[in-house]
């Protein structure tokens, strides 16, 4: 895997698309008009996560497996293709990527668990992204001190009694979001510290660092609230840098570690459409077992992106050793195996 | 990794040719921690319709594993003491490119978790100087792990074997195969 300290178009990509947020946030908060200023360190750490992700989403969708997935997948757009797909598509991205519904049978607490935090975290950001840009804000109605009007982009698009439900609700759905969010990764905490599969292959950076950012930030988050409504504001000033902290960590940490998957895992839709379409195409034949092991296209893409990578697998007759399935494969290197054997005189040696 | 005991004195060696089919092995590759009790161990007929003969089949672990290579979502790494570890959960998007470079015909999809696994030679016991559950249950010493001198004694007419021929691709490996005394690579035809 050949690595370059850093990529040009990747840069470039992501710099322009910084620039286009960057404006987006100067328009959508009416010329900064709408913009809390007290946010302005979460808008350098979102803007700064936003230029990492693309950057590393760039150089990402540049390496030869992910190009042909990525190129694939355009091309069934531009071709039409991928219309034919469309309410398989739809379904997937509800039971996928709402509802991780893949981590179920892994286990019934990991998708609890999961779902808390991926709820947590997805409500949290839809709240705050939009405040931190401007892009949301709050008015009094005019002549009223009882009614609260949410804009949007500089257009209203709700009113509500300061005294209702739905304030109260809104008001505080960060905080809905911090709870679930603990809940979700003490239980991630707890399985990564007791399992023994885990302990021997994590790695606190990559691993357990995430896990405690997240149960960080929603406790100094939930801690500025405790602390305004049942504390009279004590240490309201350091809970809050505190928590600009862990959160502006948690913005740079997005794009180099763990949180990056949020990012990545539509490609799984991707994926599965790449093998639906491939199966309308035709399924490939092992010569070992006779039996359809995968689609041809997969194994016609596989060809080129492993000699794009430097491996070559064809042989003298024409064939290639990828043609064969998993199983033909291991048959045929026992089949190998046995007949060098044979050749040294002594089956056993 | 976090810690580690790792022996780097103690090697994988296998011989497909005295496996008999028992399936020890799959049961206790089950066992180990890292595959959260999914056997990765694969033992197949050759050519059921010719011979009873089974083959056994763990992670050869490639100096420059093809199944990194080919993982859109760089899933799957390889730590300094040369294993290459199963995919990454939170990376891997399942799409099988992995299972069908594999070589060796290694990586298993498992479609209910839309994942795919396969053998770390049981890191969870070699990271802390332990063996793989299937080299300490094996009967018929297909699967052996251990020193190199332990297996010359043991096999005195045979030769640890890691360098194999695919068309026209060579690759390295971590795990040897016992070839006849002489040998330095197995060509597969």
């Amino acid at each position: 895997m050949k690595n370059k300290t850093y990529n040009i178009k990747a840069l470039l990509i992501a710099a322009l698309l910084s620039i286009f947020m960057i404006a987006l946030v100067f328009f959508g908060s009416r010329k900064l008009q709408n913009f809390d200023a007290a946010l302005v360190t979460y808008l350098f750490g979102t803007v700064f996560a936003f230029f990492g992700i693309v950057y590393r989403y760039t150089v990402w969708l540049q390496r030869p497996p992910t190009w042909i997935y990525f190129k694939r997948g355009i091309t069934y757009l531009i071709t039409g293709k991928v219309f034919s797909h469309f309410w398989f598509a739809t379904k997937e991205s509800v039971e996928n990527i709402a509802f991780q519904k893949f981590i179920y049978p892994r286990g019934k607490y990991r998708w609890m668990a999961h779902f808390m935090i991926a709820v947590g975290c997805t409500s949290a950001f839809l709240i705050t992204i939009p405040l931190t840009f401007g892009w949301i804000n709050f008015a009094m109605a005019p002549n009223s001190i009882s009614v609260y009007e949410a804009y949007f982009f500089g257009f209203k698009v709700m009113d509500f009694n300061l005294d209702s439900i739905t304030a109260f609700l809104t008001f505080h759905a960060l905080n809905w979001s911090s709870y679930l969010v603990i809940f979700g990764s003490l239980y991630y905490l707890r399985r990564r510290l007791t399992n023994p599969g885990l302990i021997a292959t994590q790695s606190f950076e990559g691993d357990l660092l995430p896990l405690i950012l997240l149960i960080a930030i929603s406790v100094t988050g939930l801690g500025l609230t405790y602390s305004y409504q049942f504390m009279k504001g004590l240490a309201f000033d350091f809970l809050a840098v505190l928590h600009a902290v862990t959160v502006i960590m948690f913005l740079i940490w997005i794009p180099f570690g763990k949180f990056f998957h949020i990012i990545q895992r539509p490609a799984q839709i991707g994926a599965h459409i790449y093998k639906k379409q491939g199966m309308k195409m035709g399924m490939a034949v092992c010569p070992h077992t006779g039996e359809e092991f995968t689609t041809n296209l997969h194994i016609k893409d596989l060809k080129a992106v492993t000699k794009e990578l430097g491996f070559n697998f064809d042989k003298e007759d024409g064939t290639s050793h990828l043609d064969l399935s998993p199983e033909g494969k291991r048959s045929r290197l026992a089949q190998a195996h046995l007949k060098a054997r044979q050749q040294g005189g002594n089956l056993f040696g | 990794m976090n810690y580690t005991n790792f022996n780097i004195h103690e090697e994988f060696f296998v011989d497909m040719q005295r496996c008999i089919g028992c399936k020890a092995c799959e049961l206790a590759c089950a066992e180990c921690e890292t595959n959260g009790q999914e056997s990765m161990i694969h033992v197949n007929y050759v050519d059921r319709a010719s011979t009873v003969q089974t083959t056994v089949q763990v992670c050869m672990h490639c100096d420059d594993p093809v199944c990194a290579n080919v993982c859109p979502a760089d899933a799957i790494s390889k730590d300094e003491f040369g294993i290459v570890h199963t995919a990454n959960t939170e990376r891997c998007i399942g799409c099988s490119n992995c299972v069908m470079a594999c070589p060796f015909g290694v990586p298993k999809k498992e479609e209910s978790y839309d994942l795919m696994m396969k053998c770390t030679m049981c890191y969870d016991r070699t990271s802390v100087g332990k063996k793989p559950m299937c080299a300490t249950v094996c009967p018929s010493g297909a699967l052996f792990y251990g020193t190199k001198d332990q297996i010359q004694e043991m096999r005195p007419n045979s030769t640890p074997v890691n360098t194999f021929v695919f068309g026209q691709e060579i690759v390295n490996t971590k795990v040897n195969i016992m070839m006849p005394k002489g040998s330095t690579e197995l060509i597969i035809f």
